[in-house]
């Protein structure tokens, strides 16, 4: 495997790039991105979204404790 | 036409077409929308999701999240083929096509000059990561019994937090010498927070997370160079992703507030 190997793009990667890059310009909706705090994100739903859409290359998401699989329906809880 | 308007990027005008079954964010065909020579490519949002009040809400959603950010590279993306293009942050959404020619008017000169110092340049990610943790490696033998006395104790633990220190240097000094190397190669470089792992869900410590501006035409060798150092480093592994728009280097514009 070489490191240019196509494969889908991480989501934080992206998000990297489209929360914290990008040209900021305060459009009519006048919401700041900035104020958006990933931390606030309900954290299983992020582990279980990366696992689902964003099948990782590494065997990891066995040992994250409360990882939820794909399968299992999402609930809603904070962190 | 009743929706806002969602603006991805502003770019010179297209040499070339855009896919014709090219879709946004919500699935909404993509336009150009022409100004004063310059274009905004936009797609029409429905108010009920993209108004302050219920994008904040989605913003917190990490499906919706993902989805909206997905769509938004896939525009960039396919804008990245036909010309280089200034990509907005995500979620830059006005009220209508005239909101989007005054702000086009607003920012014109900007605009144009970006648009000139990123001509021709992409993005390239290079991420480093420390692949094994030597204190949990040797902590894995076990620590019960074999501990005779106080002092053994004590210089295995002085052993594994040496170990653990060696490596972070290493890393540390393998990751300043890469930045360094790249740095050289691109014309500009940026350092992002190194992702935590619970986010990426990738293996092993984020210790280097950056960003290089790259002439296109300087691209092939700058991904040969990260391609040959993967190999330099036993324990450490380099990932590059890209080519990106230069969504790392177009900064802020005078007058807007991170």
């Amino acid at each position: 495997m070489t490191v240019v190997e196509r494969r889908e793009i991480a989501l934080v990667d992206l998000l990297d790039r489209l929360l914290a890059g990008g040209v900021v310009i305060t459009g009519d909706v006048t919401l700041r991105i900035a104020d958006v705090d990933l931390v606030r994100i309900d954290l299983n739903a992020l582990i279980s979204s990366v696992n689902a859409q964003v099948p990782s290359p590494f065997d990891i998401p066995a040992s994250i404790p409360g990882a939820i699989t794909p399968s299992t329906p999402r609930t809603e809880e904070s962190p | 036409m009743t929706g806002l308007r969602y603006v991805y990027a502003v770019c010179r005008p297209l040499g070339a077409p855009l896919q014709a079954q090219l879709t946004g964010v919500a699935g909404a065909p993509v336009k150009q929308l022409p100004h004063q020579g310059l274009i905004a490519v936009v797609s029409e949002v429905p108010e009920r999701d993209f108004a302050e009040e219920p994008l904040r809400a989605h913003l917190e959603d990490l499906d919706w999240l993902a989805a909206t950010a997905r769509a938004h590279q896939g525009v960039i993306d396919a804008l990245t083929v036909v010309t280089t293009p200034l990509p907005l942050r995500l979620a830059t959404v006005f009220r209508d096509d005239s909101a989007v020619r005054c702000m086009m008017q607003a920012k014109e000169e900007h605009f144009r000059s970006t648009l000139q110092r990123l001509e021709g340049r992409v993005e390239w990610g290079v991420k480093v990561y420390l692949e094994t943790e030597p204190a949990e490696a040797t902590a894995a033998a076990p620590p019960t019994g074999k501990a005779a006395s106080g002092r053994d104790y004590l210089r295995r633990r002085r052993q594994q937090t040496r170990a653990h220190e060696d490596l972070w240097q290493r890393a540390e000094a393998f990751a300043t010498q890469l930045h360094e190397k790249l740095s050289a190669l691109a014309e500009d470089s940026r350092l992002h927070a190194p992702q935590t792992a619970v986010l990426s869900g990738a293996a092993g410590r984020n210790v280097l997370n950056a960003a290089y501006l790259v002439p296109r035409a300087r691209s092939e060798e700058f991904v040969e160079v990260v391609d040959r150092t993967k190999d330099d480093a036993p324990g450490l592994r380099v990932e590059l992703t890209g080519p990106w728009a230069a969504y790392s280097f177009v900064g802020e514009l005078p007058g807007e507030e991170a």
